[in-house]
């Protein structure tokens, strides 16, 4: 196991992520942040607490559960239960940004898109993510990058989210290492 | 993440043999698809390709409209097929139905038939999932589910209330899915009625038996109402409906010495100033319409835990 992010290195990254969002909206108003269930939504808590220190302004945040969109519905012999959406805000007319931990094959993004869509019409939809390890399998990329690293399809990245905050980190496992979680 | 057992069975037969822990299971994927059903697109692809048969040999407004919307509402095609009008009119029995169905791969069939047994039979008898909708007397097990839901989200709890289950007790799917369900979630039962409506030794499934209704009333947390089936009086279970309705009928009377929070539950269709007076059907206590809403997120539950994680 080896250790990629410490919780300062995290914080940091949230906080480097919600100034390059207030830069780019000028008008925050129209921003919602829509976490994908359930470390998404830790983080997408997280940004919004780093825009409202740096503008002073609380966005809502929600969170989508992607299990009834998922392509896999099919292979998939376990599954996480199914926790539900709750999305506080119409969707319709806001600039969404999707949260999410660690980006990979894209096909989790993707089904949070047919998730978002099925409650509206967003006027866009912008991605942000802690990790971005590669391999997609998919068009699709983040818009706003914690960290950039390169992986093996064997390796596993997890965040990790600690009952002391000060304790949270992601690290990166190697296959056999797997079999213990 | 917590991970989740799918449903470890390819049919829903009925609550007599389903744990605890399974049917929190449903009742908390139902309460999380509840969400689907307030949206303005309420349907989400899930079950997108998936075949679902509605197959009733009985009448059935309720029952098959809410199996019809929460497949549609899941992305399943729903094809309903009823007793009259089918080819079961030209004397076809049961089992060459089912594998006349089974022929054209279904992925679930829901079944409602008069004899008791009949899920058993064709989920034996078919790979696809068979889910219950009523087998005479017997059981109805999603109407237990979808009580069972309305219940914990009007009381946060099934542990430990007090239920009473009023009516023709002997001839009700729905009285026996109740106890089943009930007993196996904690919650302590008492079955009122006329003796001739009580079936002997029912206390051997954990409930109490009462012929008094006005007695039950004031400990009872929820008091669930059964439908008096019209054709029992004349086979001469009760002497009139008029005294029936005098000692077993719910009304405003009796219902002045009821818990406060009392929940009133009918599983339809009502037999307004028979088994419940209208006054209460629509009164504040009663949740017989909430009970609808929820039969939809249950059977939705229920087709995607059946469904979504067989391996293929």
């Amino acid at each position: 196991m080896k250790q990629l992010m410490d919780s300062r290195a995290i914080d940091d990254a949230l906080a480097k992520i919600g100034s390059q969002i207030i830069g780019n909206h000028p008008q925050l108003e129209e921003l919602a942040l829509l976490g994908i269930r359930n470390k998404g939504l830790e983080l997408a808590r997280r940004i919004c607490a780093k825009i409202n220190l740096q503008a002073g302004k609380e966005l809502p945040v929600g969170v989508i559960d992607t299990s009834l969109y998922r392509d896999d519905v099919n292979m998939a012999s376990r599954r996480p239960v199914l926790c539900g959406t709750d999305v506080p805000v119409a969707v319709d007319h806001k600039r969404i940004i999707l949260v999410d931990d660690v980006l990979y094959t894209g096909r989790t993004i993707r089904a949070a898109l047919d998730a978002i869509t099925d409650l509206g019409r967003p006027m866009s939809i912008h991605l942000a993510v802690l990790i971005d390890r590669g391999h997609r399998e998919l068009p699709i990329h983040a818009d706003y990058i914690g960290m950039t690293i390169s992986t093996t399809r064997q390796e596993s990245v997890r965040v990790l989210f600690k009952k002391d905050p000060a304790q949270d980190e992601v690290v990166l496992l190697q296959e056999p290492e797997l079999l213990k979680w | 993440m917590v991970e989740s057992i799918t449903l470890k069975r390819k049919d829903l037969l009925g609550m007599e043999d389903l744990g605890a822990e399974e049917i929190y299971h449903i009742l908390d994927t139902a309460e999380s698809l509840k969400e689907i059903s307030t949206r303005q697109i309420k349907k989400v692809p899930t079950l997108r390709g998936k075949t679902i048969i509605n197959l009733f040999f009985e009448p059935s407004t309720r029952t098959r409209t809410s199996f019809e919307i929460a497949g549609k509402r899941l992305s399943a095609d729903v094809i309903n097929i009823s007793g009259s009008g089918s080819s079961v009119s030209k004397g076809e029995s049961l089992q060459d139905t089912a594998k006349n169905l089974q022929a054209m791969s279904p992925d679930i069939i829901v079944l409602r038939h008069s004899v008791p047994g009949t899920s058993h039979l064709l989920a034996r008898l078919l790979p696809c999932s068979i889910i219950n909708a009523g087998d005479g007397a017997h059981e109805h097990p999603t109407q237990a589910l979808l009580d069972l839901l309305t219940i914990r989200e009007k009381k946060q709890r099934i542990e430990g209330l007090n239920v009473a289950i009023v009516g023709d007790i002997s001839h009700s799917r729905v009285a026996r899915s109740n106890i089943w369900g009930l007993t196996k979630l904690g919650a302590h039962v008492t079955v009122v009625g006329p003796p001739t409506l009580i079936p002997a030794e029912i206390e051997k499934l954990g409930v109490e038996v009462s012929y008094n209704l006005p007695e039950v009333i004031p400990q009872a947390d929820v008091i669930m109402m059964l439908r008096i089936q019209l054709e029992r009086q004349e086979k001469g279970l009760f002497p009139s409906l008029r005294e029936y309705s005098r000692l077993f009928g719910l009304s405003r009377t009796k219902l002045v010495n009821a818990r406060p929070d009392v929940l009133i539950m009918h599983p339809g269709p009502t037999n307004r100033g028979i088994e419940i007076e209208p006054e209460v059907a629509d009164g504040p206590y009663a949740v017989i319409l909430d009970q609808v809403t929820n039969g939809v997120a249950v059977r939705m539950a229920l087709m995607y835990l059946l469904l979504g994680g067989k391996a293929e």
